[in-house]
């Protein structure tokens, strides 16, 4: 049902709402379109008319405002018009339903959503009852998927480790119970056909069966940390301290805090990436989250690149398929 | 046929209480069975029921039905559920008191009962509030609501506030021999969920429900259990861990019983893979590995009843991300179909499946239907077991059309149903 929900009957992809149901072919076109827009978003007039007179509404449920801002440049640079709409401060409020505010917006004649939300399962919900015309992007759903975040990852690892993934071993660092981050970069990395896949965390911190989604768990970071390739470490919520998840921060640091030290066994040209925002002195500390190996920033930017592309696709509007065209 | 008296010639007996399971003639007179095989001395049928390959069985009794009124009529009404429940070939329906108002007085009793009266179909029983109005603190005037005819006490699905609460409530309980209607849940370790703690949970990010939400507090509950004498059931147990725990209870003795509601045998986890909503149940859904625990169950008679749990919503209610949809599923008009399909399946036999429905519930609840012994309630099912139907979401009669086996092919078609020698549902054959 996912496979069918985002691939359209051509084959192309209608809605980008995970990256599990899809391909390897297609997560490899995603890349390769972005890194034709990579270069784009490098020159002084940063402007393609691809979406010009298109709508596209950035419906957040939720704060955010990295991902939200990302996505508003890659639609502008597009050509796109952009509304951004903060659902926690109106109709959310005044008890109007997830699918009235929707049909309202659609009665305003929009091309695509994109979607966050606190539910998993919002942005499936969301793209089952839209009209036939309209898109749907997942810009991050409870504790679900993040999609975008993940292909924006592996733009990040192709660029830094060239495109063959099958020597590179990886390992996920932190909170992978609460993030939608880890469960799609696991979805993208496995599809990718990569080496090996590590998660590094607490019992507390690691869902049930998680197994099951192809990775190999390590509690102790030394261990987890040996010999990889590149490292993404997760953001740990605050909130995490309560509910008996962690004891404290002090001692998450202690035991999982990534530093110049702990690094060491990693492969020397290791990567360290973070999906931002990063608790310096929680998840990794300054020296680590500002060095040479750290790609953190980089991650940001190619975020915008790589938005163009799903969205660009999405509305079946990328620069091969105009030439074709 | 009205009042009178009826001849039903022709049909399959199935009465598992009484251990028959053969063509058999029965005569019913003032609502009641007053022969089996051969006529009483005298009888005149003032009407006759051509029963030809037909199953005769006793009228189901639903252990758990929610029919939303009072409070929420929007979802489904006394009259509507009777109705379908009637369709169904269930005569007798148990109601939770999770409504609006709780019932947690004899006032609301005495409401259900006055609009089950109208409504000509199934019969409504009900489960008083254990706490007043279910808040888990205050005990509920329980001497009353029995007085008023409820037949247990539950506090549906919320909890209580301590353990201390819940050995009063079960020490007040035995007081008046009222037997406690327990969901096994422990709300912290099930706060939050909405699906089964394993596989798809991590896959969906779905907060899950641990198999332990209801093992600690199935392992609670039966220490209560002993410690204060209680008659007790536990409602629609979904681990086989916890059906193994009451088994054990049961050979040592403790007055224990469980029931398992139909979903649970045939639907796992996997099925809310899309993010369904007619696959959202609380409590969830469980692992292949419980459903072959609960058949185990089942067949064994440590679950002494199967009912449909029945949860009709409006459409609304399921047209949310899957987090925020109602759990539940419209089960009435499937509870005779998937019982009969257990047979099918070859779980187990006819007449095994038969008593889980219909003498199995109504000894739980202590109520003298469920079997067709002469003098009996002439509550009877009269299906046609070779006929198919297919499920579609309009053919539903439940006014809830929620349910999760759209598209499933059904055996089994009800042709009659009786309640007190009356008929209150007919179905002409195809």
């Amino acid at each position: 049902m996912s496979v069918n929900l985002q691939i359209g009957e051509d084959g192309r992809l209608r809605h980008f709402l995970a990256i599990e149901g899809l391909n390897r072919t297609l997560l490899t076109e995603i890349l390769d379109t972005a890194e034709s827009f990579a270069g784009v978003t490098e020159q002084s007039v940063k402007k393609v008319p691809l979406l010009r007179g298109r709508t596209i509404v950035n419906l957040f449920f939720e704060a955010s405002t990295r991902t939200r801002t990302t996505f508003e440049l890659a639609a502008k640079r597009l050509s796109a018009d952009v509304l951004n709409i903060n659902l926690n401060a109106s109709s959310a409020v005044k008890g109007e339903t997830l699918l009235d505010t929707l049909r309202n917006l659609q009665a305003m004649h929009v091309d695509m959503f994109v979607v966050r939300h606190a539910d998993s399962g919002t942005a499936h919900f969301i793209a089952r009852h839209v009209q036939p015309h309209v898109s749907v992007i997942n810009a991050g759903d409870g504790r679900h998927a993040h999609p975008t975040q993940a292909m924006l990852d592996m733009f990040t690892i192709r660029r830094e480790k060239g495109p063959d993934f099958g020597r590179l071993s990886v390992a996920i660092v932190g909170d992978v119970a609460h993030s939608r981050v880890a469960r799609s970069q696991i979805h993208a990395l496995n599809l990718l056909n990569v080496g090996e896949l590590r998660i590094v965390a607490p019992r507390t911190l690691i869902p049930a069966h998680v197994e099951s989604l192809g990775v190999r768990v390590f509690n102790d970071l030394h261990a987890g940390l040996r010999d990889v390739d590149v490292v993404i470490m997760l953001r740990l919520q605050r909130e995490r301290m309560q509910g008996a998840m962690l004891p404290s921060e002090h001692e998450y640091f202690r035991l999982y805090g990534l530093t110049e030290d702990r690094l060491s066994v990693a492969k020397p040209d290791v990567t360290v990436m973070h999906p931002g925002p990063i608790n310096r002195g929680v998840e990794m500390d300054s020296q680590v989250a500002d060095g040479p190996r750290s790609v953190i920033l980089e991650q940001v930017t190619y975020g915008i690149a790589t938005r163009m592309a799903v969205m660009s696709m999405a509305m079946h509007s990328t620069p091969r398929q105009e030439n074709d065209g | 046929m009205a009042e009178g008296t009826l001849h039903i010639h022709g049909g399959h007996l199935v009465d598992p209480a009484n251990g028959i399971d053969a063509p058999t003639d029965l005569y019913i007179a003032d609502g009641r069975i007053a022969a089996i095989g051969k006529a009483p001395d005298g009888f005149r049928a003032d009407h006759t029921l051509d029963a030809g390959g037909l199953h005769i069985i006793p009228g189901l009794v639903d252990l758990c039905a929610r029919v939303r009124e009072p409070g929420q009529e929007h979802k489904a009404t006394i009259d509507s559920e009777c109705r379908a429940a009637a369709a169904g070939g269930i005569t007798t329906l148990c109601c939770p008191p999770d409504t609006t108002p709780v019932i947690d007085t004899p006032a609301v009793v005495e409401l259900i009962r006055h609009r089950t009266g109208q409504a000509r179909a199934a019969r409504v029983v009900s489960l008083g509030a254990l706490t007043r109005n279910l808040d888990g603190e205050h005990l509920s005037e329980m001497a009353a609501l029995k007085q008023a005819g409820c037949v247990g006490v539950s506090n549906a699905l919320r909890p209580l506030a301590s353990t201390q609460i819940e050995r009063r409530a079960f020490e007040y309980a035995a007081t008046f021999d009222l037997t406690v209607f327990l969901y096994a849940d422990d709300p912290a370790l099930s706060a939050n969920g909405c699906l089964h703690e394993g596989q798809l949970s991590t896959r969906l990010g779905l907060p899950g429900i641990p198999e332990a939400a209801e093992t600690v507090a199935v392992a609670r509950d039966l220490a209560l259990i002993q410690q204060t004498g209680v008659r007790a059931h536990f409602c629609r147990l979904t681990t086989e861990r916890a059906v193994r725990m009451v088994a054990r209870a049961q050979f040592d003795g403790l007055p224990v019983s469980a029931d398992v509601a139909i979903p649970y045998l045939y639907l796992t986890e996997m099925d809310a893979s899309e993010f369904n909503p007619e696959f959202h149940f609380i409590p969830p859904l469980r692992t292949q590995n419980d459903r072959d625990g609960l058949l185990t169950g089942l067949r064994d008679g440590t679950l002494g009843a199967l009912c449909s749990d029945h949860q009709p919503h409006e459409a609304d209610a399921k047209l949310a991300p899957f987090p925020a949809t109602e759990p539940g599923a419209s089960g009435l008009d499937t509870l005779l179909s998937l019982t009969l399909k257990l047979v099918q399946d070859k779980h187990l036999t006819l007449s095994e499946a038969i008593a889980r429905v219909t003498c199995g519930p109504a000894a739980i609840l202590n109520l003298p239907c469920g079997e067709l012994g002469v003098g009996r309630v002439a509550d009877l099912c009269l299906f046609d077991a070779s006929a198919h139907w297919q499920v579609k979401r309009e053919n539903l009669l439940s006014q809830g059309k929620n349910t999760p086996f759209t598209g499933w092919e059904m055996p089994g078609r009800v042709r009659f149903t009786l309640r007190d020698g009356q008929p209150i549902f007919r179905r002409e054959a195809k």
